[in-house]
């Protein structure tokens, strides 16, 4: 017990009471029996996500969980010692070169080799926590996954994949805000899944992603009354091309 | 009167809480017994967490009360933000209200009681109906997004008036008894604390009597209860519950007359008056959820619910007690 792991719980407990986070499974359990080693993939709506199920996780798990994070928000200053001192977060370049902060960009471009990186912490025995939307969304729809939480899988057949799902967080702190507003957040550990031997591509990411959209449906609070927001959530707006690499 | 005080606290505040301990006490024993008896059933677990809950808030509530108004101020203030967060973690906003919550979380509430906490009466029991009234619809207007904004302005501006407002008439009854003594001038801007044990035991008296109305409501309606008042609303709700818990706590409080400033009769009424607002603000929030399609606000108090579930009844009865005491007292 040193001051760092002190440090890191005290963080995990402050996290998750600012966020209202309550913790359960698919089944309403409040204590989810989760696996030694996942590959953790959630809904991606706010800066708060990977915080919140870092601190919903157990100590003992969360110590070798290393949240993916994008560098050019988590890559310098402040920020970068959280990243790296207490989340042990491993950064990745969404933009291909590390000197652009494109914070506002809606495509989660990244260029090849990010996925063997992230291939590599799983060889060395840890967990990740993946966003496949590589961007965050408005909170109510869920984007199209990209193809990295498949290559990883396929990479790492043996380590469960667990779908992750995060409710209320977009509310908190949505996009493009910058104080977060406190509500009541749920994160739910569903079922793990395993790629099966033969499976396609798209077929697994479209299997991972309904997971988390009918959780997400049964879990969500209520439906803004805003059509404009109902609108935009049949056609999100997707401008610049992406590679499926993320 | 002796001389023991301790912050707000005196020797008939003490006895107060002392009565409420023994009830606890009780209850402890009673669960254990039905625990024994019965096993681990979950209205049993229920019950015990629930009476473990209550063993948590009286300490605190004592606690704050003898640490003083300032304490007691910042513990309401907390309530005020806990409720807020459960209410409008229900409420159909979107992302266009952000900034609108941002001033209706951050800055509205500490200002208001920071003018509750001056005893500023004339600027406290204003401040959230006109200014931040006001000002919420024009903040949000300036956001931009039109679809839906009656609906959404009139959500926020109800959870401020009951979570922030409404909620505040509880700790601002601590400043009562200097209008009660000296006039409703001198009270204006008197210092925090001044109300002395006379303003903690008007807090009790409250307390005690909307929560043990819920609670002999509770027990009268499980007992006796057959006709439901509001049955789309809440089938819990019995015309044997109201009545019986209401008349009961109504017997409560006019045997508390003691603590009070209250003759007996006046101390029944007021007792009355509380009971039946805690009553409705039950209903009012019972409806609410119904409509969300939930059971709890949250599950912050084990047993109970959240912070809401607990202080529906407070938040109807605090603003008519501390009206009704400050037109016939002050």
């Amino acid at each position: 017990m040193n001051v760092s792991s002190v440090l890191r719980r005290g963080l995990a407990t402050l996290i998750s009471a600012f966020a209202g986070a309550r913790v359960a499974t698919a089944a309403g359990d409040s204590e989810p029996e989760l696996p030694e080693q996942a590959i953790y993939y959630a809904n991606h709506s706010s800066h708060l996500d990977f915080l919140t199920i870092w601190a919903a996780l157990p100590g003992e798990l969360r110590r070798r969980t290393r949240p993916v994070a994008a560098k050019d928000y988590w890559g310098s200053g402040v920020r970068r010692v959280f990243a790296d001192q207490i989340f042990n977060a491993y950064l990745v370049d969404r933009h291909g070169s590390s000197g652009t902060r494109q914070r506002t960009s809606d495509s989660g471009v990244s260029p090849k080799g990010q996925v063997e990186g992230m291939a590599e912490v799983l060889t060395a025995g840890d967990s990740l926590i993946i966003f496949p939307e590589g961007t965050r969304g408005d909170g109510e729809t869920i984007a199209r996954f990209h193809g990295g939480l498949y290559k990883l899988a396929q990479l790492h057949p043996e380590v469960p994949v667990v779908p992750v799902t995060l409710a209320n967080l977009g509310r908190i702190l949505p996009k493009g805000e910058v104080i977060p507003v406190p509500h009541l957040s749920t994160v739910i550990f569903c079922e793990p899944l395993y790629l099966a031997p033969d499976e396609e591509r798209q077929a697994f990411l479209a299997r991972a992603r309904q997971v988390l959209v009918d959780c997400l449906a049964e879990h969500q609070g209520p439906q803004p009354t805003d059509a404009s927001e109902a609108d935009e959530r049949v056609s999100p707006p997707r401008s610049q091309a992406r590679q499926d690499d993320l | 009167m002796s001389g023991w005080e301790l912050g707000l606290l005196d020797s008939s505040s003490l006895k107060l809480l002392g009565g409420v301990v023994l009830v606890l006490v009780l209850a402890t024993a009673i669960a254990r017994l039905l625990g024994r008896r019965l096993g681990a059933t979950s209205t049993v677990t229920n019950l015990k967490q629930r009476i473990n809950a209550w063993w948590l808030m009286v300490a605190l509530l004592g606690a704050v009360l003898a640490a003083g108004e300032t304490v007691t101020i910042v513990l309401f203030l907390l309530l005020s933000l806990l409720a807020l967060r459960e209410f409008i973690t229900i409420s159909p906003t979107g992302r266009g209200d952000h900034k609108a919550l941002v001033w209706l979380v951050f800055i509205i509430p500490a200002v208001h009681y920071w003018f509750v906490w001056e005893h500023w009466y004339g600027m406290f029991s204003v401040f959230i109906p006109v200014y931040a009234f006001l000002f919420l619809p024009a903040r949000n207007a300036l956001a931009g997004q039109t679809a839906g904004f009656l609906q959404r302005t009139a959500t926020i501006q109800w959870a401020l008036m009951v979570c922030v407002y409404a909620l505040s008439h509880a700790p601002a009854l601590l400043q009562l008894p200097i209008a009660m003594e000296l006039g409703r001038d001198a009270a204006e801007g008197s210092a925090p604390g001044a109300g002395g044990a006379t303003g903690a035991q008007l807090l009790l008296f409250l307390l005690i009597v909307v929560q043990g109305s819920d609670v002999l409501q509770y027990v009268w309606g499980k007992t006796l209860g057959k006709h439901p008042i509001a049955p789309s609303v809440s089938p819990n709700k019995t015309w044997e519950g109201f009545i019986g818990g209401v008349l009961s706590a109504t017997a409560l409080g006019a045997a508390l007359w003691w603590v009070t400033p209250f003759t007996p009769f006046m101390a029944a009424l007021l007792a009355f008056i509380s009971c039946v607002m805690g009553f409705a603000g039950g209903l009012v929030m019972s409806a609410i959820k119904r409509d969300r399609g939930i059971k709890d606000f949250g599950s912050l108090i084990p047993g109970h619910g959240g912070i809401m579930d607990r202080l529906d009844s407070l938040c109807f009865a605090a603003p008519v007690f501390f009206h009704t005491v400050r037109f016939f007292y002050t």
